[in-house]
């Protein structure tokens, strides 16, 4: 397979995580949090500091999406306690942590190479490519089944509701906010072990890594929401799979426009593009629908 | 049960737009008691109800449920107590969760919700026997979306929720305003028979007078903020309809 493909195959599973961080803020709890930016970024910076202080990957994980985790409780405290906009909450974070991120760091950007990272521990098959693939398969297989479980407990019914009906969890006991800050840090905890996996797989951690990343989860989000309702799926494990075929596909796409000879620096435009067409392609398709079927009555 | 010790609730207080809600408004609530509260439009009625569930706080006053003040409890703690059904049926449960999935939550009104999986062969059944005595033939819908049903199926179904866990109080706000006559029968008659038999503390808001007639214990009717009529059980077994309608003119 091309060298374009197998990496963006690799990057999707590595941006998996985030993608379900997403799924949960936004289709399970209707909340656009866009504080993803900032604790992609939080996560990549932390491992690399940490990896640079001779931790090993493993115990880097957790540290990792604890600090995911304030920020998103952050993000939660100020959408629910101040009733301050969640889109606005997010972004507030997001802002601050690039200097929290910047200070963590100490400089814009730390090199991980020839560190003893998570993908280099695991030597099964033949070439790097497929080691590290295995590795962030095994992770990604685990997360599937433990957001799997989450959703279908009572806490994952209860969850669930608040997003769909607020004012009738209300009246079941439930503190709408306390569980809206909850689902917060664990998207935002996932998101931050998105950016632990990249800044392995990529050997670096940049301060502006995370740059316009919400959007690609977004985009895999959408995907997903598109084929789970054209498709009717209710299981909910099945629509996490979605979520990371969406995932795999938004890379895909990127691969495909790279493989072609477009210019990186248009490489947002292009994510841009694509996230648009998603959007806008069910919407158009009922105009269609709707025109024609004012044509035919007439 | 219901304890409620002079409650004002102001709108826009001490603006030129404030409006008076209640009117320091006292009413003690008996267990097992079905209270029903006529009054037009803006006569309070509304308001009092939100009061004893928490989703509106009174300017003054105190609120008891068991001799306990829980005047400052948020609507989530009060639910210990209190269930309730909406004017609007989408309001009692979620749309896109199953039918299942309403009934767990509502089966843990009363508990934590905790990080296991609750839903078993023992709880479909005992949900499939409940929704069977409705007698709607909703008991092998179970798994679909609550969203799929129509309003009076959804009403239906909320009311039984409400006492799928431990209920004292049942707070029924118009409950049938938004159905067709036949699914109104069919919830009022649940209502009436969840107070006969298991004892439940109910109040009931309604503009329908020959509801207020048939069903309660008692009747109250509100006007401007204010109680003006309070008929207990004696009283109200003589009360003709046409009386009621006069309280209105």
């Amino acid at each position: 397979m091309n060298q374009f493909y197998l990496t963006a195959v690799q990057l999707s599973v590595c941006l998996g995580p985030m993608a379900m961080g997403i799924f949960i803020t936004m289709k399970v709890f209707n909340i656009p949090d866009i504080t993803t930016d900032g604790s992609y970024t939080l996560g990549a910076v932390v491992t690399a500091v940490l990896l640079t202080n001779h931790w090993t990957a493993l115990a880097v994980l957790p540290i990792c999406m604890l600090t995911g985790a304030v920020a998103g409780i952050c993000t939660g405290l100020i959408h629910t306690k101040l009733r301050i906009d969640a889109l606005l909450a997010g972004i507030l974070v997001m802002t601050g942590l690039y200097s929290v991120n910047l200070t963590i760091l100490g400089r814009s950007n730390v090199p991980l190479i020839n560190m003893h990272t998570l993908f280099n521990t695991i030597s099964i098959f033949g070439t790097d490519l497929y080691n590290q693939l295995f590795v962030a398969l095994i992770i990604i297989i685990v997360l599937v089944f433990l957001l799997r479980y989450l959703l279908l407990t009572d806490f994952g019914i209860a969850m669930r509701a608040t997003g769909n009906n607020p004012v009738m969890t209300k009246s079941m006991g439930i503190n709408n906010d306390i569980i809206k800050i909850i689902g917060l840090a664990i998207a935002n905890a996932l998101t931050a072990l998105s950016g632990f996996l990249v800044a392995q797989y990529q050997n670096f951690a940049d301060i502006n890594m995370g740059i316009g990343i919400v959007i690609t989860g977004l985009g895999s989000v959408l995907i997903a929401d598109a084929l789970i309702i054209w498709m009717n799926v209710t299981n909910i494990g099945l629509q996490i799979l979605l979520v990371l075929a969406g995932s795999l596909l938004f890379q895909m796409v990127l691969a495909f426009t790279l493989a072609m000879g477009v210019d990186p620096n248009f490489l947002k435009m292009v994510t841009a593009l694509f996230v648009l067409l998603i959007v806008a392609l069910p919407r158009v398709s009922q105009q269609l629908k709707g025109s024609i079927s004012n044509n035919s009555k007439i | 049960m219901i304890s409620l010790q002079k409650i004002s609730k102001f709108f826009n207080k001490g603006k030129v737009n404030q409006v008076i809600a209640l009117n320091e408004v006292s009413l003690q609530i008996d267990k097992g008691e079905f209270v029903v509260i006529v009054g037009a439009n803006g006569s309070g009625k509304t308001t009092l109800l939100n009061i004893i569930e928490g989703s509106q706080m009174p300017t003054a006053g105190i609120v008891e449920i068991n001799g306990k003040d829980i005047t400052p409890f948020p609507e989530y703690k009060r639910s210990r107590w209190v269930a309730r059904v909406f004017q609007n049926p989408n309001n009692g449960t979620a749309p896109d969760l199953t039918i299942l999935d309403n009934f767990r939550l509502a089966s843990l009104r009363t508990q934590r919700k905790k990080l296991v999986i609750g839903i078993n062969e023992a709880f479909r059944r005992n949900v499939q026997e409940k929704i069977a005595d409705l007698g709607m033939g909703l008991e092998n819908k179970i798994d679909q979306p609550m969203g799929n049903l129509s309003g009076g199926q959804r009403q239906a179904l909320t009311l039984l929720m409400s006492v799928m866990d431990d209920t004292d109080i049942l707070l029924l706000d118009e409950p049938t305003a938004a159905l067709d006559p036949k699914s109104a029968l069919v919830v009022m008659n649940l209502a009436n028979k969840f107070n006969r038999d298991l004892g439940i503390t109910t109040v009931l808001i309604t503009h329908n007078l020959k509801d207020a007639h048939v069903y309660g214990t008692r009747l109250i009717q509100m006007q401007e903020g204010k109680i003006v009529r309070d008929l207990n059980p004696k009283d109200k077994t003589g009360l003709l309809i046409q009386e009621i309608y006069r309280w209105f003119e």
